[in-house]
Formats: structure tokens, sequence, C-alpha cells
């Protein structure tokens, strides 16, 4: 049989897949043609990673087994099936028919060879080509995903490249051999949204070009929007609905993708409205999905009431000693000259990309980390001016949750124990008994009930272990919580829940919340006011609508628009930045411009271009 | 990597004084040389003892003694050894070369076997050789030398005269002592090899090698060993320290002719010249050996080389 236009390249017929007993793959079916883009879309646990893997057949490698299905793929020589293949066969398909990008880009390069090496090395594989004439065509290879000084960037090593450089590299490697069919697994999901966007381009033009077809693997449905034809949502290892890009979007006819997308942020779904909105969840009840929770406006910040917390000036820097003797050389200028005041009650997001500052302004407000220059006053005292007894009261004022949920609880000890800590460091409570019965209030509050606080985070899953983070956050009942990243590691549904939990704890007790983020939409879900950084600074303050609805710096308008929005209709061109984030560190005596500040509108301040 | 190779240099100097005046201060704590000589010399008088004390140049105050001490280092005139009379350094000349070959021979013997051993074991984990693996080497690391050392002497020499009981003499004498010792020190490695090749296997670069289309072999002895390098270098440099210092037993019963036999002998004899140039040689080996293992680092590791 010859391939032909209604022979689709891959098909992916009733595909099962097992790791000893557990079948984390079902009767999956699915089929991919040339030109064709195919987003596999689902949350984590779904499957849908393992359905790469096993395409490639490298998930024989972890121990996988395939029960039932095929997995046909149309070559020159005629249709074959992948799972009947032995693996000295499937090493000439892969990286030569089939090649994959993969999540991780900071880690996906081998970090003892140059780029040249790693790049030539499939060539001269695959292509029996010379150690030069394979170099060559590297370098031709990385001029084509557009990386600066290709033939230099050959004899650099991984390290001595960025996240979104690399992942260029990964392209350039997986694109060598003109592969088929290219598997690209969250390609995008460990960079900053301006490079994500250069990415998207470099991949959707590439694509255009080879005219190959490409599977791609995300939890994002923005990005699902902004690159695929055709959806297959997946859940729990099966496929719960394949169809046109479009009609998933508008017309979603299974109850879970209806669930997901209802639960997905939107960019630009809060126009018009003033506060904050705690929104009804979609759940998956019996099968149907039900809208669960109270509509309420977020009019929660107390701007009459004096701030609870004020930065002015602040700086941090961090020194780099090299040389012999250790002399300070650059500095990375993390914080430069930053202010600003929140308000009891009030959700302040400060967001940017990496290299902003962002986490380390949270961490210097939590007492993590010294500041170089300026004032944070809290409850309108100095931290400068406090005692060592006021600043370890400080911190029981101000929380701190961070990003990864299964870093931030200690593994050998229970919940109960972690969510207690807060309350004996400070001695907020003597007994036991009472100790017990706040811990056990504190878990029902977040929505896990007392019989957890026996159990050990590895016995929850990532969404329950961010709430436990959040209960032992409210354990001292403090005034503000810095939530770093707190959503980032969530997925969607997860993420939803967990926004309405911040809001409903922020209602009854008139917390403040200092949210650190690089997700817009959900900044804008949740924020009364927004800080943009750039590189130490802020670019742009303002209220949630002056910073959406009315971005008036340039680095606020690009940023909003490399967000992939979740609907297919508003596709855009993506390419509106190009190179790198600059990097934070400079030559001493190479200090930054410090830029000022207007107030275009009341309490909406841009900074001036230098 | 010249800023850090200087820095690497300059604290091996600083090891090398400390080494150094240990040793000379320690030597002096074994009691007075000159009552050790002339013990069982029938009647010495106070007069002989200062005579001797004013040759060895025991009567300056610590401080010149150890900057002779100092001096005799970079002559390479260590005195003459007590027993017998002939220079030191002619002995250690004779005795060093012998014991850095069976060293490195065991050492290398070890490799060649913990590395394959090791990669199969990671890459057949918990499978029945891994586990065979696992329980040969825990054997191999409940053997005392010395009980192997003379079990193989029996069974090879002996038992089935293969082999030369002891000695030095050709390439067949070298076989006994370096299995012994290769023995032992594989036992270690071949975990270690197992562990850091687990740890490395995990990366998502080996699974983007193995994308790739590389084969299994290429995957495991060029991706991911190069990347176990440095923890391996780091064990293998600290090994060859304890190395030299095992090898007293091994030489003894093998009647090696190295520095252990060496030192074994000045011990029984009070010997102390032999012994202090001993352990400063083998003190200046292990600090050299270091700087090597700091040099192989920047080899095999962009990340310090372009540092």
């Amino acid at each position: 049989m010859t391939p032909t236009a209604s022979t689709p390249l891959l098909a992916v017929d009733d595909l099962s897949v097992e790791f000893g007993a557990s079948r984390v793959i079902e009767n999956l079916s699915f089929s991919v043609s040339a030109g064709q883009t195919v987003a596999i879309v689902g949350e984590s646990g779904s499957g849908k990673s393992v359905t790469s893997l096993s395409i490639m057949r490298l998930a024989d490698m972890l121990g996988a087994n395939y029960p039932t299905g095929r997995i046909l793929f149309q070559t020159a020589a005629g249709e074959i099936d992948l799972l009947k293949l032995d693996q000295k066969k499937m090493r000439s398909i892969r990286g030569k028919e089939i090649s994959m990008i993969f999540q991780e880009p900071m880690t996906s390069l081998n970090p003892v060879f140059t780029i040249g090496d790693q790049v030539a090395e499939i060539l001269k594989l695959h292509e029996g080509k010379s150690n030069s004439a394979a170099l060559a065509e590297a370098k031709r290879l990385l001029d084509m995903v557009r990386l600066p000084d290709a033939a230099e960037l050959l004899t650099r090593y991984p390290h001595q490249l960025s996240g979104g450089m690399r992942q260029r590299v990964m392209i350039a490697m997986a694109l060598a051999c003109r592969p088929r069919l290219l598997i690209a697994d969250e390609p995008t999901t460990a960079l900053d949204v301006t490079i994500q966007a250069q990415i998207l381009n470099i991949l959707r033009d590439l694509q255009k070009e080879l005219g190959a077809a490409v599977i791609f693997i995300t939890h994002d449905m923005g990005v699902v929007a902004e690159m695929a034809d055709d959806v297959v949502v997946m859940w729990k290892g099966k496929a719960v609905e394949t169809g046109k890009a479009l009609d998933i979007f508008e017309r979603p006819s299974n109850a879970y993708t209806r669930t997901l997308l209802a639960a997905v942020p939107k960019l630009g779904s809060m126009t018009g409205e003033e506060f904050p909105k705690r929104l009804p969840l979609t759940v998956l009840e019996n099968g149907e999905p039900k809208l669960s929770g109270v509509e309420r406006i977020q009019n929660t910040a107390r701007y009459d009431a004096a701030p609870l917390l004020s930065v002015r000036d602040l700086v941090v820097r961090f020194d780099i000693k090299k040389g012999l003797l250790g002399k300070v050389t650059h500095r990375v200028h993390a914080v430069e000259k930053v202010s600003f005041d929140i308000h009891p009650g009030e959700t302040l997001a400060l967001v940017g990309e990496s290299g902003s500052g962002k986490s380390t302004i949270g961490r210097t407000i939590q007492q993590l980390q010294k500041a170089t220059a300026g004032n944070i006053t809290f409850s309108g005292k100095p931290l400068s001016a406090m005692s060592m007894a006021e600043r370890h009261n400080l911190r029981r004022d101000v929380q701190y949750i961070f990003q990864d949920p299964f870093a931030s609880l200690d593994p050998r000890k229970t919940v109960g124990f972690s969510v207690a800590e807060p309350i004996r460091t400070h001695g907020l409570l003597d007994s036991e008994k009472e100790i017990a019965k706040t811990v056990d209030a504190l878990l029902e509050r977040v929505g896990l009930t007392s019989a957890h606080t026996r159990r050990y985070p590895h016995e929850f899953s990532g969404g329950q272990r961010q709430r436990v983070c959040i209960a032992r956050a409210l354990a001292s009942k403090p005034k503000l919580i810095i939530a770093d990243e707190a959503l980032s590691a969530l997925d969607v549904s997860i993420q939803a829940q967990i926004i309405n939990l911040f809001m409903d704890l922020q209602e009854e007790r008139g917390l403040a919340y200092l949210f650190i983020s690089h997700d817009m939409a959900v900044v804008e879900k949740m924020s009364h006011r927004v800080a943009v950084l750039y590189l130490g600074q802020i670019m742009e303050f303002g209220n949630r609508r002056q910073i959406f609805e009315t971005p008036s710096h340039d680095y606020t308008r690009r940023l909003l628009s490399a967000v992939p929005v979740a609907d297919p209709r508003r596709r855009k061109p993506l390419a509106m930045i190009e190179g790198d984030i600059p990097s934070p560190v400079r030559a001493v005596g190479n200090e930054p411009v410090l830029l000022a500040r207007e107030e275009i509108a009341p309490g909406h301040y841009v900074a001036r271009s230098a | 990597m010249a800023a850090f190779l200087v820095k690497r240099l300059l604290q091996a100097v600083f090891v090398v004084i400390a080494v150094t005046l240990t040793v000379a201060f320690a030597i002096r704590l074994t009691g007075d040389p000159a009552l050790m000589l002339t013990q069982g010399a029938g009647s010495v008088t106070e007069a002989d003892l200062v005579r001797i004390r004013e040759g060895l140049g025991l009567n300056e105050p610590f401080f010149v003694q150890y900057l002779n001490f100092l001096k005799s280092i970079f002559t390479l005139d260590f005195g003459k050894s007590f027993l017998g009379g002939t220079p030191v350094s002619l002995l250690i000349g004779k005795a060093l070369p012998a014991t850095l070959a069976l060293a490195f021979t065991s050492l290398i013997v070890s490799i060649v076997i913990s590395i394959p051993l090791g990669i199969k074991a990671a890459t057949a984990r918990g499978k029945w050789v891994d586990q065979m693996i696992r329980i040969l080497s825990l054997v191999g690391l409940s053997f005392p030398n010395f009980w192997l050392a003379t079990m193989l002497v029996l069974l090879f020499a002996i038992a089935v005269p293969l082999l030369p009981p002891s000695g030095m003499d050709g390439f067949e004498s070298f076989i006994l002592p370096a299995i012994t010792m290769g023995i032992i020190l594989t036992a270690t490695n071949v975990r270690l090899v197992r562990t850091t090749m687990l740890e490395t296997l995990r990366s998502q670069y080996i699974m983007v090698a193995r994308a790739k289309g590389l084969s299994e072999n290429a995957v495991l002895y060029k991706h991911a060993l190069r990347n176990c390098a440095i923890p391996l270098i780091t064990f293998f440099g600290l090994q060859f320290g304890g190395l030299l210092g095992g090898i007293v037993v091994v030489e003894r019963v093998f009647n090696w002719p190295g520095l252990g036999t060496l030192a074994f002998d000045a011990v029984g004899a009070r010997d102390y010249p032999v012994l202090q140039a001993v352990i400063t040689v083998l003190s200046l080996m292990i600090i050299g050996i270091n700087l090597l293992v700091d040099i192989a680092y920047g080899l095999v590791d962009p990340r310090i080389r372009t540092e």
C-alpha cells in the first residue's frame, strides 16, 4: 500500500499501555496526516506523555507493555506497525522518521558535549555524514531555528545557553533528518511566555516548510488553540473527545472537556469588571458538568485603611565573585528601586518573566533575603527599626507559599505536624488538645478532612499538598500571604479551586496577598492591583483594569500579546518579540539606568523609556 | 580554568606545609633517636649521645630542623638508613616504582571490571543479574585483604602452582597481588558505578539520546558514562590514597619489594629516617593525585572548565 492523501501518516488504533498491573492508557485511537497538527491535551495523569513515549517505543525502557492495539506508520516501504518492530528497527526510525522534542530544555541537552557535537551526532548516525559535513549541516540547522552566531554556538556547551536557546537547539536536532512526524511534548511549558511565543512561531513556520505531521502534547489550552488542527482530549488514560480544534472549543460534547474548558483562565475574560470576581466552579457531577459555589465580587481591599506593607526604593543585589582573590567583578541587579503598598484585604500581583526580580522581592519581605538598600514597613513600623523579637513576630504575620508543593513539605513529617509547626514555633497555643483542634479546623477549612492529619505528604496529590501548604500558612493567623507562583505547578481544574479558596479566605479574614506570578490570565482573575516588573524595575503599575485594558508600557503590551488565548478564532501573529530576555548580571560600575515613572491616570504609573 | 588550577595549586602548597610539619613533629614524639641508635651498643657516654645528636642536627631548634627537613625533600637527601647505612633516597627509589606499579595495576583492574559490571547492574536494575552483581560485591567487600591474599596464594601458587607466590619478577608476579587489591576495590566501585549510573540514566538527556536513535551502547558508554565521571574520578582519587595505605599488608603477604614492605621493616627496626621519608613521599603523592583529580574534573566537565 502506498501512502495517499487519505491515508494518515500515523494511526494509533486501540492502543493500551500497561506498566506492571496498572493500565495507564486504554483503547486509544487517533491519527495524524502529513502537514497536520494534532494536539493531545489533558491534565497530569491523563496518559498524554506515555502516548508519545509509546509511539517512539521509548516507554519500553520504562517497563511498558502493550496488551492491545497497533501504531501504524506509513514508510516508503509501506505500512508498518511500530508495536511489532524490535528495538533495533525502531532505532532506524527514531530521530530519522519520527523525532521528539521534550519538555525541559534545561536538562534535555547533554552537559558534557558541545552543541555542535550533539546536533552533528544525529546526522552522522542516520545520514552517514562525515564529521565536517555534519557540523556544516548543524550550522545551517541552527540558522534555521533563528539562533544568532550559529558558527560560534557549535563550539559552546549547553550551560552557556538560555532555556529558549536550548529549546531551539532541541528543535534543530529534532528536525535535522527531516522527520515526517514530530512529537512535541510540552515543548514550551518551562519557558517564559515571550520565549514561548517565539518557539511556537518557529515550530509553525518549520512545519509549513517541511510538511511534517506534528503531535503536540500540552496541558495548556491556550497553546492548543494557537497550534492545533485536531484535538484529542485525554482523561485518565482514555480519549474522551476527538475532533477539529474549533469544534472542541466551541461545541465540546464531552462533559470532561466542558469542565476542563470552563476551568481555563482566559486572558480578557474580566474586561469591564472593576474588581476581581469569585466565580462558581464547573465540576463533574454524575458525569455532567454542574456549576457549584457562589459568584461574588471581591471588593475586599481597604484602601481607606493605612497600608499593611510599604516597600520604598527596595534594592537587592547579589555579588558575583571571580578570580583568585574573590574580587567582586559582577553583580546581579535583582531589584532596583521598587516601591509599592499593599492594603489590608488587597491582592497585589507582581508579574514578570525570569530575571524580573519578582521572587526576590517576595523573599526580601519574608526576610529570607537581605535588602541592599530601601525600606520595608509593616503595619507602620519599619523593618530596620524592629528588634529581633519583632522581626520574629513579623514572620508570623507574613507567610509564604512556594511554587512546588512537593518540595515544600517535609516528607518525613505528618501533615498534621507540618500544619501545627507554626503554632508551636510562635507559641500561639499551649495545650496539645487546642493545637489538634486548630489543625483539624484548618485542614477542613482548606477542603481536607481531619482524618488527613496523620498522613504523610506522599499520600497526597499536588493540589491537596498545596492545600496543606495553605493550611500551614494560615496556622499562624497571618495578615499577609506571599504566594510565589503558588498555582503554577497545578492542573487548571485544581488551579480554579485554589483561586476560589484564596478569594474566600481573603473575604473571611481580610487577608492581603502578594501574588507573584508569570501567568497573566490568572493574575487578571485574582488581583486588585498589578505591578509589571522587567529586569528588577517596575515598568507599569496600576489597578487591574488599567493594566489589562489600557496597558501603556511597551513591555506590558508585548507580555500580554505573547499570552496564547484559549480561543482558536483569536489566533494572532505571535512574533512580536525577538531575542532573549536580557540578563540582570552587570559588570561592577555598569549600573542600570533607573527609569522615571509618570502617573498617566490616578494610580496608573508608567516607566518612561531610558 | 587557569584561575581554578592556580587556586588548587596554592591550596596544595599549604597542604604540603601542613603535612611536612606534622611529619617532622610526629617523628620527634617517638623518642630520642640518639638513644634508639645506641640501644644495645654497650657503654655509651653522655658525650657520645651529644655527638650523635649534633651529627643528626637534633641539637638545632625545631624550626631549623624543619627547614633542614624541607631541604632534604628538595635535595632528595633523606640521610642514611640505620640498618646498613644505605642512603634512604636509594631505598625509596627502588621501592616506589614497585608500589606504584602494583597500585596502578590494581586500580586499573578494578576500573576495567567495575565499570561494565556497574553499568550492567544499573541497566538490569532489580533483575537477577543486578542481584547477583550486588551479592558478589557484598562478598568481595567482606574479604579481609590478608585473608584473600593468603587464599589466592594457597590456591594458585601452592595447590595449583600456576603463578609465583611472592616477589616481583615479571608479568606473572603481578597477577595475584593485583587481583587481591583489585577485588576489594572492585566491590566498592561496582556499587558506586551502579548508583551514579542509575542517577544519570534518569536524566532527560538520556531519553533524548535514545530518541535520536542511538544504540544502547552509545547511550550508556558515550552519553551516560561521561556524566558519571565526576563522582567516579573523585572516588577513584580518594581510593588511590587509601590504596597506598592498604598496600602495606598486601605487599607484606606477597613479599613485594615496595614502600609497604620498606615501611613495615622500618617500623620494626625503628629506622626513623626511612619511616620519615616513606611517610613524606606517600603524603606528597596523595596530594599530587588530588591535584590530578582536580585537573581531570576540568577535562571531563565543561561547566568547570569554562567557569
